[in-house]
This record gives C-alpha cells, sequence and structure tokens, in this order.
C-alpha cells in the first residue's frame, strides 16, 4: 500500500512536443470542430501564435511522450487495475500551441487513506514549462487507489 | 463577455460513447490503460465492462467550455470524477456563472460546471475561473 513515505517522490520528468497530425487526431475523436483549434486564421484572430492546445490536451502530451506513461504507478507498487481517476486540476499559467516543446515534471504532494484503509488518494503535481523555460501550466491529478482488504 | 450570477452559459449534448470512441481516445490521448477497451481486462478488475476514460469526459466538459469562452480566457479548470461513465452514455455538459470576482487586478468569473449522463446522474462536478 502507498504510504506517506511516497510524499514528495519525484518522476522522470517528460518532454513533449505539441504535434499537428496528434492534435487533430485528438479534435477528431472529440468531433471538435470550433475554429479556433482547427483554422490558423481563427487562432490567431484570438491572439495566438499557432492553433492552441484544448484545456485538457496536456494531460494527453505527458503521457503520449513518456518513456514510461504509468511510472507512477510502478514506482509506487500500485496495480492499474485498482486505479482510477478521482480529481484532475489545471491552471494555466500561458498559452500552449502547436509547435511548443513542454517538460512536465511530476512529484507526488499528499498521500491520504479513507475509508479505513480501503482506498487510498495519491495527489500528483506536475509542473509545465515550455521551451523558453516559461512556467505555462500547473496541473494535479488525484488518482484513487482501491486497496485489497482482507476480507 | 457579460455575466451574471446564476446564467447558463455552458451547454453541450455529445453523442453516446461508443466502444470506437473508447479505442480512438485510448491512441489520441496516450493514456493506453487496457481497462478502458479491454474487455477480458476490465471484467479480471471486477467491472462489468469496459468504461470512459474520465479524461474523455473532462476532454468534452473542455470542449463545451471553449465553445462558450476563449480558451485563452480560462485560468483552471478542475473536475472531480464523480461516477465512472459507462458505455453508451449519453452525455450533457453545462456551466452557469457561481460567482463574479476580481483576482490579480483581472475581472473573472466562477463558472459551476456539470457533465452528466442521459439518466441525470452526475458524472464530473467541477468547475472554471475564466476572465471577462
Amino acid at each position: 500500500m502507498v504510504d506517506q513515505s511516497a510524499v514528495g517522490r519525484c518522476f522522470t520528468p517528460v518532454t513533449a512536443r505539441v504535434e499537428p497530425g496528434r492534435l487533430r487526431y485528438f479534435f477528431n475523436t472529440l468531433g471538435e470542430t470550433n475554429p479556433v483549434y482547427r483554422d490558423g486564421a481563427a487562432a490567431q484572430a484570438e491572439g495566438y501564435t499557432a492553433l492552441p492546445a484544448p484545456p485538457t490536451y496536456l494531460f494527453c502530451l505527458e503521457m503520449m511522450d513518456a518513456a514510461e506513461p504509468f511510472e507512477f504507478l510502478t514506482a509506487l507498487g500500485i496495480d492499474i487495475a485498482r486505479v482510477l481517476h478521482g480529481e484532475q486540476r489545471f491552471n494555466y499559467l500561458a498559452p500552449v500551441v502547436v509547435g511548443d516543446t513542454l517538460t512536465f515534471r511530476p512529484r507526488v504532494t499528499s498521500v491520504t487513506d479513507k475509508k479505513g484503509g480501503a482506498m487510498t488518494l495519491v495527489v500528483i503535481e506536475t509542473e509545465v514549462t515550455n521551451q523558453h523555460g516559461a512556467h505555462v501550466a500547473d496541473a494535479a491529478r488525484t488518482i484513487v487507489v482501491r486497496n485489497e482488504v482482507a476480507a | 463577455m457579460v455575466a451574471a450570477v446564476g446564467d447558463r452559459v455552458v451547454h453541450k449534448a455529445f453523442p453516446p460513447i461508443t466502444r470506437h470512441t473508447l479505442a480512438l481516445y485510448c491512441g489520441a490521448s496516450g493514456d493506453h490503460n487496457p481497462i478502458h477497451v479491454d474487455l477480458d481486462f476490465a471484467r479480471k478488475a471486477g467491472f462489468p465492462d469496459v468504461f470512459a476514460h474520465g479524461m474523455l469526459v473532462m476532454a468534452y466538459l473542455g470542449q463545451a467550455l471553449t465553445d462558450a469562452v476563449r480558451p485563452s480566457s480560462i485560468r483552471s479548470f478542475s473536475t472531480r470524477f464523480a461516477a465512472i461513465t459507462q458505455l453508451g452514455a449519453q452525455l450533457t455538459c453545462e456551466g452557469h456563472v457561481a460567482e463574479l470576482l476580481e483576482q490579480n487586478g483581472e475581472r473573472r468569473m466562477r463558472l459551476s460546471l456539470t457533465t452528466k449522463d442521459e439518466t441525470g446522474e452526475i458524472k464530473l462536478a467541477g468547475e472554471a475561473i475564466v476572465a471577462l
């Protein structure tokens, strides 16, 4: 079971590029038709230098380009079949657009047992910076681990 | 943007979630957790079937949000995944103005967001802070 010793643990930083084809595939999957994401002129009219990434895409980029997308699970000894996503948060500090190269630095910020140990909540906060060193966003995910409880 | 507390500024309905959607999202998102696409794996983990990625549902909510407000005006976006979203779910995303506020010298609104399925069950509950 994950315990307090995990707090402060950092995982391997991930560098990911916002690629136009992969982003288009994401939009096609979601049926996204908003011109700001599809049409360079519409994006420019909104003040972007290139097509912007949508609000949740940071989460995807980090997983797509990680050498081990589930490192946070294996490193903490968590079985992937026992996790659910509990909460997700993004704070946006600067635009992220096609062509950007982002670096994600994840670390565990809290571990909390719930329901007498039946569940453990693990919060992982990730700082996101771009190719210019600008801090563009912070992401935080809470994962819920369904622990095996002795019968 | 003119907004008053109580206004519904976000509202969008999405087509039913299919196995195909989940397979495509698995690739599009980089989230290859088999629990969302491999029925055998999902059953072994104790679930009756595969189910939607929470982040797929949040992506729909994000799409509904940026249909209503400029993407560059969103300062934060957060959700709690209240219930598992099943195959076939027909999701409706809504956002109401919960508060008008000033932060960092900027006029902003706090939107209270929900995603419900066709039975009205809340799947996601969250909020966004958006510059006015």
